[in-house]
């Protein structure tokens, strides 16, 4: 029956409507024209707020990529309608690239997942959510009865907000005493967590964004700047058009849009930059150029075991073992990377690797490095990590404003969630769970007994899901992330997933390959429908109010855990009520990391501000870490101090080139790479919902090098079967697009969950960090 | 009920003319960059019919150099 009221409802809704969509054109013209200018600023857009019927504006972090740009979202009637970039955010500035602009459309696609639902005799039917969490806490309760403490797991991502991640460390560590925690940033940083650790006992990069605006070189390796750290290059490339002396150098094994805005691209075989690494060292110590001075004072030279194994196999375990050495062996081992020799192993002209080698020699410039997925997505990831931290190290360019090796993170809350929470199998909020006394804090914070805290650390993300495969895990509850689309050799795992006796609860806000696989999907509310924290790549913590509703039953992943935790009997542990959780858990979760080396802000602080950089002493923040004017955590009384590690030093570490898992063939004789393009966030379970974003890039392809498709006979479009040991897949040839492979390479994005490339790859991993290598695995392609 | 957006280039030395020109159109909405020179046009037509008018209008607009599209939207009545 029509109400009354019914037809002005509906004009009003038409109107907001309109509104809605008059924000949704104008932030696509705006990142449109950031893409063209970058830099471009359009704040008189700030006026519109009068007649465009927005009537506030709240700060949040963008729930994208780990840049963690701030920014303001426009809300009109309890509805997200539109988004600027803040200001007042230290990280952007101001600016947004296109998925930051229509972040918030994102929120609003059709098939939001709204209710609880599960599977009933085969078949997925809507259940009110409380009875969902009954189901989850009794099966829990089950499966552990019956299979013991180890046979049920959590794995969720570096889009946990922090305390999300809190909350399944503590429930999952602390109190059902299982270390099976995992996160699917183990995929994308594990190695630069392993680099950080191994070269300077402490994680997290020493540098910030504002080295940007410092350095005179930026060598990106093996890193797509352009498409999937935009703002920050759109930065570097602002520095570069204000300053005379910047350059820009693209270390990579495809064009991309960075090597097009590059001053100089040098390609360079898959898996060879560890020898180009050692080479540019072995440049640096002939030369002269090492900084002797640092080095006497802040190095120190240590080598580890080689021929270290790839991990294919299940149960593969791996410890690596240190030994000091002199910087005469050091030297030494650096022989095998003569310039020449190199060129034979990378393909990249000797004259190239001295040039790098000379702008990192060269005492009046500034260098900083960048890497992200290249480099940590690698079977030597924390190798590779080493190496190019060994560079800097030589010629001492590094925790000064400008010299800073850069590791960049993918997922926003990468850093904040899963490092500095420690939502791995191995760690703690504060150190890890082979430690004693970082075992006692956790217990103590969380109040439960000593022994709950299990020694011994249980499945890294591959291991993790080859236990569920092998029924080692009958239990697994999979919150913010697609395992189902991102997993390497996909196919085993999905088939694992699905067993019989498995059971596998889904906590997400879309339909998704992994919720195909679920007996339990729970509607998570997103980003900016809950209250939370991500912590940005350098080092920022960043607080978002809840500023719209989650629609129907949606509930925020925290609170889901923390409804399984009292149903579990842990009220003593999880005693927060839904007014102040967030607060709550943030003021516990920061008594982890009391002291200078990683103080947090107070929450009230984090409130106030877009976002706020750790170590925060004293109301200050800390721009660069290990340098006294700048870390309050500096205490020897020198110029630097690497107090990370036990020598009070940074470790310099010779680690030798070896080759990749599996490498061309005979047979499979072309390199697969996969990745990522700008207007796709991930497995585009979101991405793909905004229809600007979806039109830009409706679904993946192949890229192919020009050459290579004409000996195949492939034109623009047509079909290609990619081949590999694990599996094949048929998607259509790009020819030079955006990106252009090597020859005898291949690349392909992952967004797209109708061409699932990861039943193609292999997985490998870097021994130390157990991070796969998605960057490299052999394939044959056939004209389809 | 056409709603379109678009980045606009003045010809060399006439950006403010275009500003002013381009608000001085109906159905138009005008937010200039403040660093550069390029302008988001935002145009908002109850039919078809104004819509064409405008889009005449617009490639008369003697100041302007190009109109690149970069949102359409059209919700039928
Ligand atoms: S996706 Fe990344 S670069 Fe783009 S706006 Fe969001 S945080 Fe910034």
């Amino acid at each position: 029956m029509m109400k009354k009221n019914d037809k002005g409802d509906k004009q009003t809704m038409k109107l907001n409507r309109r509104q809605f969509i008059k924000q949704v054109a104008i932030t696509s013209a705006f990142a449109t024209a950031g893409s063209i200018f970058p830099g471009v600023s359009f704040a008189d857009w700030s006026k519109l707020t009068n007649n465009s019927g927005v009537i506030s504006w709240q700060k949040s972090p963008c729930r994208f990529c780990g840049t963690g740009c701030g920014l303001l979202i426009g809300v009109s009637d309890g509805k997200a309608v539109a988004v600027k970039g803040d200001p007042n955010c230290s990280v952007n500035k101001g600016l947004c690239c296109m998925k930051g602009y229509h972040s918030v459309q994102a929120l609003y696609g059709e098939d939001r997942i709204t209710k609880a639902k599960v599977r009933r005799d085969g078949v997925m039917v809507e259940v009110p959510i409380q009875e969902a969490l009954d189901i989850i806490a009794q099966k829990l309760q089950e499966t552990r009865d019956k299979h013991g403490k180890d046979s049920v797991a959590i794995y969720g991502s570096g889009q946990w907000t922090i305390p999300d991640g809190y909350v399944a460390s503590k429930l999952f560590k602390g109190c059902l005493g299982t270390n099976n925690v995992e996160a699917n940033a183990r995929l994308c940083m594990s190695s630069a967590v392993t680099g950080f650790m191994t070269s300077f006992g402490i994680d997290e990069p020493m540098g910030c964004y504002e080295d940007i605006d410092h350095a005179n070189v930026f060598i990106t390796w093996g890193n797509n700047m352009a498409e999937m750290h935009p703002v920050l290059y759109s930065r570097i490339l602002a520095n570069r058009k204000r300053r005379s002396n910047v350059q820009i150098i693209d270390f990579a094994t495809r064009h991309t849009r960075t090597s097009q805005a590059a001053d100089k691209s040098i390609m360079f075989k898959p898996q060879s930059d560890l020898a180009v690494a050692n080479a540019i060292c072995y440049e640096i110590v002939k030369n002269g150029w090492v900084n002797s001075n640092f080095v006497n004072k802040h190095v120190s030279f240590h080598k580890g075991k080689t021929n270290i194994g790839y991990g294919t196999e299940d149960h593969f375990a791996f410890t690596d073992q240190e030994e000091g050495i002199s910087f005469e062996d050091y030297k030494a081992f650096l022989e095998d990377y003569t310039p020449e020799k190199v060129e034979k192993i990378s393909g990249v002209p000797a004259t190239d690797i001295k040039y790098m080698a000379a702008l990192y020699g060269d005492p009046s410039l500034k260098v900083t490095s960048f890497w992200c997925m290249g480099m940590n997505q690698h079977t030597r990831g924390t190798w590779i990590n080493n190496l190019v931290y060994n560079i800097h190290l030589l010629v001492g360019k590094i925790s000064t404003p400008g010299n800073s090796p850069f590791s960049l993170t993918g997922q926003p809350s990468a850093c904040g969630t899963v490092r500095e929470v420690g939502t791995l199998t191995h760690a703690l909020p504060h150190g890890v769970v082979m430690n004693e006394h970082d075992r006692q804090m956790a217990a103590e914070i969380w109040d439960v007994p000593l022994s709950n805290i299990d020694p011994k650390p249980t499945y890294h993300t591959v291991e993790m899901f080859r236990a569920l495969d092998r029924g080692d895990i009958k239990f697994i509850w999979i919150q913010v992330t697609n395992p189902m689309v991102t997993m390497p050799n996909l196919k085993r795992y999905r088939e694992g997933a699905l067993k019989e006796d498995r059971f596998v609860v889904v906590s997400d806000v879309y339909p998704t390959p992994t919720t195909d696989v679920a007996d339990v999907i729970l509607p998570a509310a997103m980003w900016i429908e809950q209250e939370g924290m991500y912590g940005n790549s350098e080092r920022r913590t960043q607080h978002f109010s809840q500023i719209v509703d989650p629609p129907g039953e949606a509930m925020s992943d925290t609170w889901q855990i923390i409804e399984i935790a009292k149903r579990l009997g842990f009220e003593k542990q999880f005693p927060w009520s839904e007014k102040d959780y967030i607060e709550k858990i943030w003021e516990e979760y920061r008594r982890f990391h009391a002291g200078p080396k990683h103080e947090m802000a107070p929450y009230k602080v984090l409130n106030e501000r877009s976002g706020v950089q750790w170590p925060f002493v004293n109301g200050k923040e800390t721009r660069w870490r290990f340098n006294p004017q700048h870390d309050p955590a500096c205490t020897n009384g020198k110029d630097f101090h690497f107090y990370g590690q036990k020598d009070d030093r940074a470790w310099i570490w010779a680690r030798p080139y070896e080759p990749a898992a599996e490498s061309p063939d005979n047979e499979y004789n072309f390199w697969l790479n996969t990745g990522r393009v700008i207007e796709h966030w991930h497995t585009g379970s979101m991405t793909r919902r905004v229809p600007v974003l979806h039109n830009a890039v409706p679904s993946s392809y192949v890229e192919i090098h020009p050459e290579d498709a004409a000996e195949l006979g492939v034109v623009n479009g047509e079909k290609v079967k990619i081949i590999s040991r694990r599996g094949e897949i048929t998607m259509p040839a790009q020819i030079n697009g955006r990106g252009v492979p090597v020859r005898g390479m291949v690349f392909v994005p992952f967004f797209d969950e109708s061409y699932l490339i990861n039943e193609v790859t292999l997985d490998a991993f870097c021994p130390i960090s157990k991070q796969p290598d998605y960057k490299k695995c052999a394939v044959r392609l056939e004209k389809a | 009920m056409p709603i379109f957006s678009y980045l606009a280039l003045p010809k060399e030395g006439a950006g403010e003319t275009m500003r002013t020109e381009l608000s001085a159109l109906d159905y138009c909405q005008v937010i200039p960059a403040d660093n550069q020179d390029v302008v988001v046009l935002v145009t908002d037509t109850p039919d078809a019919t104004t819509e064409e008018r405008l889009q005449k209008n617009l490639r008369r607009l003697p100041s302007l150099q190009s109109l690149s599209l970069t949102f359409g939207y059209d919700e039928k009545e």
